[in-house]
């Protein structure tokens, strides 16, 4: 058995890591793309309309896995993170920092469709409900990581920086969830709650479910797109590099010069 | 001289000292920071009140961020921080050392001041004394957060904002316990909750906040 087992840390190196990479791709956008359809599909066609919130509950297909997304994404980064600090393995910081914009995307996802449920419910954008604002902040860590890798020069410095801004910000996550959730039964004088739907339709939870998995899908594949651009500027003098770009430069040249005849040209890099 | 940690919070204090117009810059622009809040929502007596312990919390906050752009980017930029990393001294000691002479420096007079501000807002004895405690607690707290966003932006060009988008969104936890004390004392319930918390906080920031500040330094000088 042990001979079958899959050398995981193979794809820790850039080379293997971008081919394998480019096979999985097609897979993930096209799962993606079919249970987006699906979702969507069910809910807004089948699933049936809410009696207390009409039609704006629907907002929820989109809301609830943007927001399970924003947590988990800034937790797998804050592993990868660890990774990064621990055993200094180049790829894990790479896609800690290629997960970050995504995260971010998916907490401002989550804020805005919130808003635009919260009106017609609740009767404003923007409550400072404690869930509200612990989201909020959790942009603010997103921002503050991407703020911080960006603003080091040094690309080793860069890497391990953020990651200890990560790492800190995920100890600090749950206290900070903790002090606004108190905070909030504090301070709120005409209480908003979301009315408790004691049982949701089959259909709904189908179209949650399937577009839950499209959110993981994009996540993932936007993610590796972007860790595959990171991979290839970093190890732009590395061989493996030079060798894609220069296989894929012959691949055009022949879709180029489909009549000249079988004479391999020759690139200097 | 006696021990090399005394030493180093001599050196920080007489640095300190030296350059006084950096501490009385925090300073005034704590008292500066205040005094808006009035101007900018209400002299009211009532409103002034209520907004009174998140007034001055937040001004400790901005101040305390303002104060931690000096922290190591003079020692990075001559070399004195490198040196420092290669002592024989436990790093996080070192760092904790460093952290308190700035305290003293620039977080204890906030502490000190704010009974006056806290009279300039309309409250009254007790309430005076317990938002003089929470910051006692709580500023320790935001300096020794502070350290690991200074030690991680130390020498980056402009730095200022990044450390406040770093650092304010760890400082809620502080804030929302600091003012919750006081609007407690406000509301007649006792603030011992939340100060037994802020409390809490402190010493749980003042065993792991160093060692990670001296892991940002390492990351930082290497």
């Amino acid at each position: 058995m042990s001979e079958k087992r899959i050398q995981w840390f193979k794809f820790s190196s850039p080379g293997n890591f971008f081919a394998l990479v480019e096979k999985l791709l097609p897979w993930l956008w096209t799962t993606a793309l079919i249970t987006t359809a699906l979702g969507l599909y069910i809910g807004f066609f089948v699933a049936p309309v809410d009696y207390q919130q009409g039609n704006s509950y629907r907002i929820m297909f989109i809301h609830v896995p943007a927001a399970w997304m924003s947590m988990f994404i800034y937790l797998v980064m804050a592993v990868y993170a660890f990774i990064t600090l621990v055993w200094r393995i180049k790829m894990a910081d790479v896609l800690a920092a290629s997960l970050a914009p995504t995260g971010a995307l998916f907490t401002f996802a989550a804020l805005w469709t919130g808003a635009l449920w919260g009106r017609p419910t609740w009767g404003a954008y923007w409550v400072w409900d404690a869930r509200l604002t612990s989201e909020l902040l959790l942009l603010f860590l997103y921002l503050g990581y991407m703020a911080l890798h960006a603003a080091i020069p040094d690309r080793q410095r860069a890497s391990r920086a953020a990651s200890l801004l990560a790492l800190v910000g995920v100890v600090n996550l749950p206290i900070i969830y903790f002090s606004v959730k108190w905070w909030n039964t504090l301070h709120q004088g005409a209480s908003v709650s979301v009315s408790k739907g004691a049982s949701m339709d089959s259909s709904m939870l189908a179209a949650m479910l399937l577009l839950s998995l499209a959110c993981w899908m994009y996540a993932i594949a936007v993610s590796l797109t972007r860790a595959q651009a990171e991979t290839l500027d970093r190890e732009r003098g590395a061989t493996w590099a030079s060798s894609l770009a220069a296989a894929q430069a012959a691949e055009l040249d022949e879709d180029l010069e489909t009549t000249s005849e079988g004479v391999p040209v020759q690139h200097t890099w | 001289m006696g021990h090399p940690l005394f030493v180093l919070f001599r050196r920080d204090l007489a640095l300190f000292l030296r350059r006084r117009q950096d501490a009385m810059a925090i300073i005034g622009f704590f008292l500066v920071a205040v005094a808006l809040f009035p101007l900018g929502v209400s002299p009211e007596p009532e409103i002034l009140r209520t907004i009174a312990p998140g007034a001055v919390w937040i001004a400790a906050l901005f101040s305390t961020v303002l104060a931690l752009e000096r922290l190591f980017s003079d020692d990075l930029a001559d070399g004195t921080l490198e040196q420092q990393m290669l002592s024989s001294q436990p790093q996080g000691l070192m760092v904790l050392v460093r952290l308190a002479a700035h305290w003293l420096v620039t977080g204890l007079p906030l502490v000190l001041l704010s009974p006056f501000i806290g009279l300039q807002f309309g409250l009254h004895g007790e309430e005076v004394a317990v938002l003089a405690f929470s910051l006692l607690l709580g500023t320790p707290v935001l300096v020794l957060l502070g350290g690991i966003g200074a030690a991680l932006t130390a020498g980056l060009h402009g730095s200022g904002g990044l450390v406040t988008l770093l650092l304010l969104p760890l400082y809620v936890p502080v804030l929302v316990l600091g003012t919750a004390a006081v609007s407690a004392t406000m509301a007649q319930t006792s603030p011992e909750a939340h100060l037994s918390l802020l409390g809490a906080a402190l010493l749980a920031a003042l065993a792991l906040a160093p060692w990670t500040t001296a892991a940002a330094l390492r990351i930082t000088t290497d």
